[in-house]
């Protein structure tokens, strides 16, 4: 099963019929697709839904062997969390897929992740389908933000020191 | 005699905070869930966009849904402003924290003008600079953080380390 799912705000045509042709030439019909508001592209060969709960989301995320996604930090953290390989498409700005090009820089500082890939066209997706529709589980990230932001917060809370009052934690 | 044991471990022990957790629905919301461990032994209530994520929450949490508003609506800013200040005057937090967006500076400021203390940490989906909502709680956040060391400045936001 392939989940795509595009986020609750904006439709996403160039990515919803990217995937879609490819799913046609690989006779692929194990795809489902939340596509986003009404005016977005209808696929009619892949199962979609314009909007699913976010609890339902994660259930189609677990089940899923790949996710495809726009690049929203909902869905990549989801997908890392759950063990699940990934492919992102950024939202370009300039084909009016977003009010600006966060997602590009979202996705430039992520860094390589083995298990995400970052198609910015058509073609980059469909290589990366092919290339990893058959890859299926990986390992989970741990559930919790990284131990040093942890450690600030806890700090802060336990404590009632601040950042700006305290020299050490502000250079540490 | 009870009652003097139970002061003393107060005094060693932190003492349990009533804090505010605040997120959109999205990213914002899968980013607060990975700090929440920090939060352990405290009195958690949730502030949320969107309804379905009410049973993802812990049963011993509070949970608030609220009508999502964004900069471009003042009606629904207006609105959302409103519902939220009925829900921070009720639970009177001692801590919020928030990871953004709209919702999440309205519970910091209205928090901090009743005395709470407030946590900001931006949104990972800001590489190239901080949130809209983000800039501007600036001095109004005691914890004000952001998740990308190229982003930090000495005045703050600071960087802490990331959800990921």
């Amino acid at each position: 099963m392939i989940f795509v799912t595009v986020g609750t705000q904006l439709p996403f045509d160039r990515l919803m019929k990217a995937v879609e042709s490819w799913a046609i030439r690989n006779k692929r019909d194990d795809v489902f697709a939340q596509i986003g508001p009404d005016r977005a592209y209808r696929p009619r060969h892949i199962k979609w839904a314009n909007f699913i709960s976010a609890p339902e989301c994660r259930r189609r995320i677990e089940e899923a062997d790949l996710i495809v996604s726009h690049a929203g930090m909902g869905t990549i953290i989801s997908a890392l969390e759950l063990g699940k390989p990934l492919i992102v498409m950024p939202r370009s700005h300039e084909l009016h897929e977003h009010r600006n090009n966060h997602q590009f820089a979202t996705v430039a500082h992520l860094g390589a992740r083995a298990t995400v890939r970052v198609a910015t066209n058509a073609e980059a997706l469909a290589k990366d389908l092919d290339e990893m529709a058959n890859w299926g589980a990986s390992k989970p990230i741990a559930p919790s933000a990284s131990p040093q932001l942890l450690s600030a917060i806890r700090f802060f809370v336990n404590s009632g020191a601040d950042l700006a009052t305290d020299p050490v934690l502000a250079t540490e | 005699m009870m009652q003097f044991k139970q002061l003393f471990r107060r005094r060693t022990e932190p003492r349990r905070q009533r804090v505010l957790a605040v997120a959109s629905g999205g990213g914002h919301w899968v980013q607060l869930q990975r700090l929440m461990a920090a939060m352990d032994g405290h009195d958690i209530t949730f502030v949320t966009t969107l309804e379905s994520y009410r049973e993802e929450v812990p049963d011993s949490a509070r949970f608030y849904c609220v009508r999502d508003a964004s900069r471009w609506n003042k009606f629904g800013l207006l609105r959302m402003a409103i519902q939220l200040s009925v829900i921070v005057l009720r639970e009177q937090p001692d801590i919020v924290i928030s990871t953004g967006a709209a919702a999440g500076y309205f519970c910091l400021r209205l928090t901090k003008l009743l005395g709470g203390r407030t946590i900001w940490v931006d949104s990972l989906a800001n590489a190239d600079c901080m949130s809209l909502s983000g800039q501007r709680i600036g001095r109004h956040a005691d914890l004000w953080l952001t998740q990308w060391p190229h982003l930090a400045r000495p005045e703050g936001p600071f960087y802490q380390g990331a959800v990921l």
